[in-house]
């Protein structure tokens, strides 16, 4: 489907020539998509912002000027601005402010990556599975995400990492349990709606064969609200690791972590205040650009909005 | 709907034993346990004497059943961290600061959120829509902890305005009831559920605006009180119920970061320090409360739109 930008150029995708109309260069789906992306000024902040993190998290050993774990106990807590060595301040045991937030950039990063790329590989596969097969493997499987769906999923990963102990690893696979669910229904839901569409059982009465109608039909049209779903699921995974680090349970030192600076900051906040700014400033900020890119996908996405 | 209330009522149980049994043999298959002799040797003598009280010599299934019989008539032990009480009024007298909490956050998410909501829907692109928009998108990216954090920066730290903590200790107005100490947590939780409210009712208030039946209502000659009141506030106001669903049972069992960041003695509290201190009877009691209110009040929720929206048929969710 193409659409017309300007109603006076007809365009005509599958025209006869020699008709004398002016011929659109034929777009596909996604590069519409990226085109309408790009024309919104919100998702490409939020893309800045995205990859301004992602090249911090992953250049953080060029760009810091300290490493993350060096102490120096006799620049305690020293506010931001003080020590031209030390443009943010340090922190209670003399780690440079500056360096250890852009460490946690890193941590933050994967975290919220991994934890998303193991939910598709849980959920799209079982969502997928339930949709298409029906009967007996959809009743478990829808089953099993009720029964997860009441678990409340922050209170079971602080259960499963104060059993367990904490660190990166077990955080991600503690955030990791509840989070394939919202993957396997939208999958699922997705599934048993396409499966009905018309254009599939077309291809089926050409005989296409049931791999050609997944992979042609099923995963192209289910990927988009997929990737939707994931720009937001990055965020979120963030949130919790976050939160859990908060708590202290989280990631362990001497990697940083955003969240853990927010709650170490807490005892000192009377006269440190700069602990609690940044990471707090920080988290804010890439929530931010993950929820404009998430609302610009969406928005990108969907062929059927009009603007 | 009898019948769909059985099955629902049902399907609640089996998930209420599901989770106890997922929780109950997390609990017990890790190493480790309350009475471990990391801190306090103790004589074999008296380490057997103290399994005993606690049940924990017996085998795990028993130990399970009778948990699960006890629970049943609100018995769910006592607590390792303080055995001079019982977990059932520890949870109870938890509960009701984290209650308060839940109450108050809802009063102000709901009170504030639906009508901005409204007037913004009223008033598109105005200042004030502008506003809600920028609140809403507050309240997505500031996680409850991060804004407590900054508002405790701005409001204790830098302008001394407001207490830094606690509960019921400072300012109040009617005997350890509307505190000044209340005014924070309860703003710094409310913004996000104050957030989706206002954006849900806005949307809906729109989308009403513009139906059939309220342009034929105008054109009737009908006051715009009355457009407002009987026919889109009434109509936009159901899918509130579900927008509530979730916000309730989050609310009620309590922020764990918020009575962490204000020191408040909650519930949410006393789970992460249970947590820690593997104090299984109360792991398991608050765990199951809380599966249990999100069951019940998701259960509510679905009737409760049956009932004021007829379109809505619960037998047809089955064909989905």
């Amino acid at each position: 489907m193409t659409t017309t930008t300007n109603p006076a150029a007809t365009s005509v995708s599958d025209s006869n020539p020699p008709v004398p109309v002016i011929l659109r260069r034929h777009r596909t789906l996604w590069q519409d998509a990226v085109r309408r992306f790009f024309q919104n000024r919100l998702a490409v902040l939020g893309l800045a912002i995205v990859v301004f993190f992602l090249f911090l998290a992953i250049f953080a050993d060029l760009i810091a000027p300290f490493a993350y774990d060096k102490a120096n106990f006799a620049q305690v807590r020293v506010l931001p601005m003080r020590n031209p060595a030390y443009p943010l301040g340090t922190d209670e045991i003399g780690r440079d402010y500056l360096s250890r937030l852009i460490y946690g950039a890193r941590t933050s990063m994967t975290v919220g990556i991994t934890i998303q790329l193991i939910a598709l590989l849980i959920g799209v596969p079982l969502g997928g599975l339930a949709g298409y097969m029906g009967g007996k493997v959809d009743f478990v499987v829808t089953r099993i995400i009720d029964i997860m769906t009441a678990f409340p999923g922050l209170i079971f990963a602080i259960l499963v990492i104060s059993l367990f102990g904490g660190g990166m690893w077990k955080v991600i696979f503690a955030l990791s349990i509840t989070s394939w669910i919202g993957i396997a229904r939208l999958t699922r839901a997705q599934v048993l709606s396409l499966r009905e569409k018309e254009y599939v059982e077309a291809a089926r009465c050409l005989g296409v064969t049931q791999r050609g109608i997944i992979f042609r039909h099923l995963i192209p049209n289910a990927l988009s609200p997929l990737l939707v779903a994931v720009s937001f699921g990055i965020p979120a995974a963030i949130f919790g690791e976050a939160g859990l680090s908060f708590l202290g349970i989280g990631i362990n030192d001497p990697i940083p972590s955003w969240g853990k600076m927010v709650g170490i900051s807490g005892a000192y906040v009377r006269v440190s205040w700069h602990m609690a700014l940044f990471p707090t400033l920080a988290i804010a900020l890439a929530m931010l650009g993950f929820s404009f890119v998430g609302d610009g996908l969406r928005d990108a996405l969907d062929p059927k909005m009009t603007r | 709907m009898t019948r769909y209330i059985f099955g629902r009522l049902l399907s609640l149980v089996l998930v209420i034993i599901a989770v106890s049994m997922i929780t109950f043999s997390m609990m017990l298959a890790v190493p480790g346990g309350p009475f471990d002799e990391i801190n306090q040797p103790l004589p074999p003598a008296a380490k057997a004497n103290i399994l005993r009280k606690y049940g924990l010599d017996q085998p795990v299934w028993v130990q399970y059943t009778k948990y699960m019989s006890n629970a049943l008539r609100f018995d769910f032990g006592i607590p390792y961290q303080q055995p001079t009480t019982t977990v059932a009024e520890l949870i109870k007298s938890t509960w009701k600061i984290t209650a308060q909490v839940g109450l108050m956050t809802l009063l102000v998410a709901f009170g504030l959120g639906i009508p901005l909501g409204i007037i913004a829907a009223y008033n598109q692109n105005s200042w004030i829509d502008t506003i809600v928009t920028f609140m809403s998108m507050l309240g997505f990216i500031m996680p409850s902890f991060v804004l407590g954090t900054l508002s405790i920066l701005l409001f204790s730290v830098y302008l001394g305005w407001l207490p830094l903590g606690g509960w019921g200790e400072t300012g109040c107005l009617i005997d350890r009831y509307f505190c000044a100490d209340w005014i924070m947590p309860v703003i710094a939780y409310a913004l996000a559920p104050l957030a989706i409210i206002a954006r849900y009712t806005r949307s809906s208030v729109i989308d009403y605006l513009n139906s059939d039946f309220v342009r034929t209502a105008r054109a009737k000659g009908l006051g715009e009180r009355a457009v407002m009141l009987r026919h889109v506030l009434r109509n936009a106001l159901i899918p509130m119920v579900t927008v509530m669903g979730p916000i309730i049972p989050d609310l009620m069992t309590g922020s764990i970061f918020i009575e962490s960041i204000f020191r408040i003695p909650g519930l949410g509290k006393y789970f992460v320090t249970s947590t820690f201190n593997r104090d299984y009877p109360m792991v398991m009691a608050t765990v199951l409360l809380i599966a249990l209110l999100w069951g019940v009040v998701y259960l509510v929720t679905d009737i409760a739109y049956t009932r004021l929206d007829p379109r809505v048929r619960l037998g047809a969710q089955e064909g989905q």
